[in-house]
């Protein structure tokens, strides 16, 4: 076998998701109202397929030494393997939810899923990238997929709003990134990471003007994704507007697979200018957790709040990589703060759903109302996401805050360590007040909202909600495994985890 | 199962199947469970400290597991009590099952009712029992959410002002210090390259005081605003004021103690330099918290605020025992603790009673009740005597000895104390007399029942424990001069002998040894 199908071969997760969207995509063609279902199960067989091919993966020991794949423009580690395990993850609670809830807004199946798909196939490469074309490229296929997906709701007019002004931003945004990659190619002659990380020093370029303006602008363009402030303001409008799987979807995976590029990027290639821009992240990361915390209070539609929220824990994600100085210990706490978020958010947006009865209605907090008297589970388990995403013990969220803040300590960043906390607090008051409709306010008088009652109770959201119970709750009572595989990533990325090119 | 792990998990697993068994209707039933959840916790408790040796100072039952054990850092389930905790692991299963045999009278969402707090319980008990500083921070937090709901859910009218403030005043004191806890096992990790929370290994180290004062400062804020100490105690009054009477009585019996067990179990011995230097500033806000709480007491109209205030006085004492640094000090703290808890988690009790039957807690709607319900009269008098610390009752006992703590650390101190004293029993008699004598004129008052017999079974134990203590303190407080003399042992300044210290002579030898 040559190199380049043992790479190929060493891309099953990849792969398998490649080509199950198109067969998602064939398997529309036709008679479409009917097979929803069976395109929705496909799309969903293909997701718990590359998991099982991550899975094994890591299991065999994949990525324990970083292998270098095609020349070096991606590469098999750990740290990618875990990102991936995030991204299927999020992409499979996101069909469950969108199984039922894709009827009753009527957004085309095929479309969905198979967009879903390929966004999913973006985001793995993204992780995997060792090389800034490689990793323009993934941006870019996982960004188109994800505008178009933010618009499928065709027959709402916010949704197509949400898509436009995702595009356009996004655009910009984009355009920023390779701007910024062209910049560090002019200053260093080479787009992969390892080659920059030696010539930072080996030529000399520490303060080099190109290679600094490259640096920013390619953060602008990954900060965009990430919903990092200042670059956050499309967020709540985009997530409002978006569908609610995809707006779940969005604000669990696509932010992560911005996090996973940029750490990629500045502990791989730009390690060396880590005193120049750690500094950058701790101010970006403070501001974007008080933003985000600080807008969220007023909101009285719980979707517009979970959309700043997300800022906030974009923020808290951003101070574990901020933590540069913790080494393997920062890329762990961000790795595993990524998995435990995405469990809690969907989790909060299949309850969402579940009471807007699988449309996009009942998103304010009044629709929440008493609801724990009439639907004492649902109200149980969004407690459970609400107190996680507020960082309370014994949850899996207090765990993933507990490993930042270690991470901050360890980097001697107290202060960002104390204003984490504070940003906490903040949110206590939002994550709170709506647990304070569901218990203590009395239910709305029966009548015309009679049929407030009823929940949507389809089998796939169920089964959503009840995983994402079972993580949020495993990862914060048994946290040991996901800890030490989440550590050893880091050590994979952070200590040589890239083999060094001599060369262009 | 091991003792300890039993009493954390009784309650919750009581909260399961109570849950999962028995139907939502039937809410006698789930109370009656309730009830007898705690009572099996509370006869635990009672084989605990029958089986407790009171030589020892160190801890004993330990159960020592590593729970967390990433490659960075490790977290231990560590259990222990020592004669600290002892006290206090005892007052709050004894609390537990007053607190639900308080609530008779709740009827709303009971099954809710019944498991939040049974879940209180087992995360209160935790606090006092875990050895392992984030297993501690843990159970701390845990306590803040069905404290929560039992304030919003079942409190009176303000009760969701109460209760937000509630968690926003005490979650911002404690995860400052989950800061200050990572800080240490960083520091910790710094000179034996091994993060870990465990207590233990943490205690070993001697700080150096520019990190334990700042340290202690994260630690104290949280503390303080649990305890709560002037003029952090904003959110007590409301929080009390609109709980049900359980969630009243569980404040002020055991919450607040977790304030000051936190003062005493880890600033005092994490940072003993430190708690020397803060200890003038602790002991003046203390002296305020004393007077302020008792003048404010004083005025008040409404017989639950009153209690509320007057637990802020008493509180105030028990910070005072505590940073006065001395051997009276401390026990006189440790046994006001307790006799706090049994004394005002009792006047809670009693105004709850009286509560359900006129539904009104204010003064001027009472006096002459004494002619009506003289049993009730009776007890709520011995219990406030109590609670003004007349001798013969526990409360004579502790604040002599925070009294004596405080003379012996400065006069000052003392002169200022007294005089809170006197203010309590003019703010407690005073409304007594309004209350019970003279002339029963409002006709609504005609009518009231005296105590039933649910009623007379919570308060006649409560009667019971403030005479034992009063007369034969030497038996409560036996079990903690270990342990009070370890932690006396780390502060600069060694303190005066214990009641009985040739007693304790030999197994301070062992203390030593162990600190090595």
């Amino acid at each position: 076998m040559s190199t380049a199908w043992k790479d190929l071969a060493s891309l099953a997760p990849e792969g398998i998701v490649a080509l199950g969207a198109l067969v998602v995509l064939f398997l529309d063609l036709g008679e479409r109202k009917e097979r929803r279902r069976l395109v929705a199960g496909t799309a969903a067989a293909v997701v718990v397929a590359a998991l099982a091919a991550v899975a094994l993966a890591i299991t065999r020991g994949v990525g324990a030494e970083p292998q270098r794949l095609f020349s070096g423009i991606l590469v098999r580690d750990l740290y990618a393997l875990l990102f991936d395990g995030v991204f299927l993850l999020s992409a499979l609670l996101a069909i469950l939810l969108s199984v039922r809830h894709g009827e009753r807004e009527e957004i085309p199946a095929g479309e969905l899923y198979a967009l879903l798909l390929f966004s999913l196939l973006g985001m793995m490469l993204l992780a995997a990238s060792a090389e800034l074309i490689t990793l323009f490229i993934s941006y870019e296929v996982l960004s188109v997929a994800v505008y178009v997906l933010a618009g499928l709701a065709r027959k709402r007019a916010e949704s197509a709003e949400a898509a436009l002004k995702y595009f356009l931003l996004g655009a910009f945004s984009s355009g920023f990134l390779v701007y910024g990659i062209a910049l560090v190619y002019g200053a260093t002659s080479t787009t992969f990471l390892a080659a920059i990380a030696s010539r930072v020093s080996g030529y000399g370029l520490l303060g080099n003007a190109l290679l600094l303006g490259g640096l920013a602008l390619i953060l602008i363009g990954i900060g965009f994704k990430a919903a990092v402030a200042p670059f956050h303001a499309w967020v709540p409008d985009v997530y409002q507007g978006a569908p609610l799987p995809v707006t779940a979807f969005m604000s669990a995976a696509v932010k992560a697979a911005a996090f996973a590029a940029a750490m990629r990027v500045l502990f791989a290639g730009f390690s060396d200018l880590a005193s120049i821009w750690q500094p950058v992240l701790w101010v970006l990361a403070a501001v974007t957790m008080l933003v985000g915390n600080a807008a969220a209070i007023p909101q009285t539609n719980l979707k517009r709040m979970l959309a700043y929220s997300s800022i906030a824990h974009a923020g808290y994600v951003l101070a574990g990589v901020a933590a540069y100085a913790a080494g393997s210990e920062a890329v762990g706490s961000v790795l595993y703060y990524s998995l435990v978020y995405a469990a809690m958010v969907i989790g909060a947006f299949a309850i969402l759903v579940m009471v807007g009865r699988d449309t996009e209605e009942r998103q304010e907090l009044e629709d929440y109302r008493g609801l724990a008297q009439r639907h004492p589970w649902s109200a149980a388990a969004m407690t459970l996401f609400l107190i996680s995403l507020a960082g309370l013990p014994p949850t899996a969220g207090f765990i993933g805050k507990l490993f930042i803040l270690l991470a901050l300590i360890r980097a001697r960043l107290d202060g960002l360590a104390v204003l984490l906390v504070l940003a906490s607090v903040i949110s206590l008051y939002y994550y709170l007040r709506v647990v304070r409709y569901m218990y203590m306010e009395a239910p709305a008088a029966s009548g015309a909202e009679g049929k407030q009652e009823a929940l949507s109770r389809s089998l796939s959201l169920r089964v959503a909600v009840l995983m994402a119970v079972a993580l949020v709750v495993l990862l914060g009572l048994f946290p040991t495994a996901a800890l030490t595989l989440a550590q050893t990533a880091g050590i994979t990325l952070t200590e040589g985890g890239i083999p060094i090119l001599r060369g262009g | 199962m091991p003792l300890l792990t039993m009493l954390l998990v009784v309650p919750v697993l009581g909260a399961v199947l109570l849950g999962v068994l028995v139907p939502r209707q039937n809410g006698l039933a789930l109370k009656a469970g309730g009830a007898g959840v705690a009572l099996v916790n509370l006869i635990l408790a009672v084989v605990l400290w029958a089986r407790f040796d009171p030589a020892q100072p160190g801890l004993q039952f330990e159960e020592n597991v590593p729970w967390i054990r990433a490659l960075s850092f490790q977290v231990n389930y560590h259990l222990g009590v020592d004669g600290i905790s002892l006290l206090l692991v005892a007052l709050t299963a004894f609390l537990m099952v007053l607190a639900f045999l308080g609530s008779w009278n709740v009827t709303e969402r009971v099954k809710e009712y019944v498991i939040t707090l049974l879940v209180l319980e087992s995360a209160m008990l935790g606090v006092f029992l875990a050895a392992d500083l984030l297993l501690f921070y843990i159970f701390w937090e845990v306590t803040m959410i069905p404290m929560f709901l039992l304030i919003g859910i079942w409190g009176g009218a303000r009760r969701i002002y109460a209760s937000i403030k509630f968690v926003l005043f005490t979650a911002a004191g404690s995860l400052v210090m989950l800061v200050a806890m990572v800080s240490l096992a960083w520091t910790y990790s710094a000179t034996t390259g091994q993060t870990t929370f465990d207590l233990e290994p943490v205690l070993r180290m001697r700080l150096p005081v520019a990190t334990q004062v700042w340290l202690f400062a994260a630690f104290a804020l949280a503390f303080a605003i649990k305890v709560p100490l002037f003029p952090l105690h904003t959110w007590l009054p409301d929080a009390h004021v609109e709980a049900p009477t359980a969630g009243s009585v569980i404040l002020a019996g055991v919450l607040l103690k977790m304030g000051t067990y936190g003062f005493l179990r880890f600033c005092l011995t994490l940072f003993p330099e430190a708690s020397y230097r803060f200890a003038p500033i602790l002991v003046a806000l203390a002296l305020v918290g004393i007077v302020y709480g008792a003048l404010v007491a004083l005025a008040q109209q409404d017989i639950k605020k009153l209690v509320a205030y007057s637990s802020i006085s008493h509180l105030g004492f028990v910070m005072l025992g505590l940073f006065a640094l001395n051997a009276p000090g401390l026990q006189g703290s440790l046994l006001q603790m307790i006799n706090h808890g049994i004394s005002t988690g009792a006047l809670f009790l009693l105004v709850g009673m009286i509560y359900e039957r006129r539904h009104t807690r204010l003064i001027s709607d009472y006096g002459g009740l004494w002619k009506q319900m003289p049993l009730f009269s009776a007890l709520f008098l011995v219990v406030a005597l109590s609670s003004i610390a007349l001798p013969f009752t526990n409360g004579f006992v502790g604040e002599f000895l925070i009294l004596l703590g405080a003379f012996n650390a400065r006069v000052v101190w003392a002169a200022i104390a007294v005089s809170g004293m006197i203010l309590s029993a003019a703010y407690m008699l005073w409304m007594y007399q309004r209350v019970f004598f003279g002339p029963l004129e409002n006709p609504e008052n005609r009518n009231l029942a005296d105590l039933n017999r649910r009623e007379l079974a919570i308060l006649v134990p409560i009667v019971v424990l403030i005479f034992s203590i009063g007369v034969a303190p030497r038996f409560f407080l036996r079990p903690a001069e270990p342990a009070l003399q370890m932690v006396l042992m780390r502060l600069p300044q060694p303190g005066a002998p214990m009641l009985s210290d040739a007693r304790v002579a030999p197994a301070l030898e062992d203390g030593r040894e162990a600190l090595r």
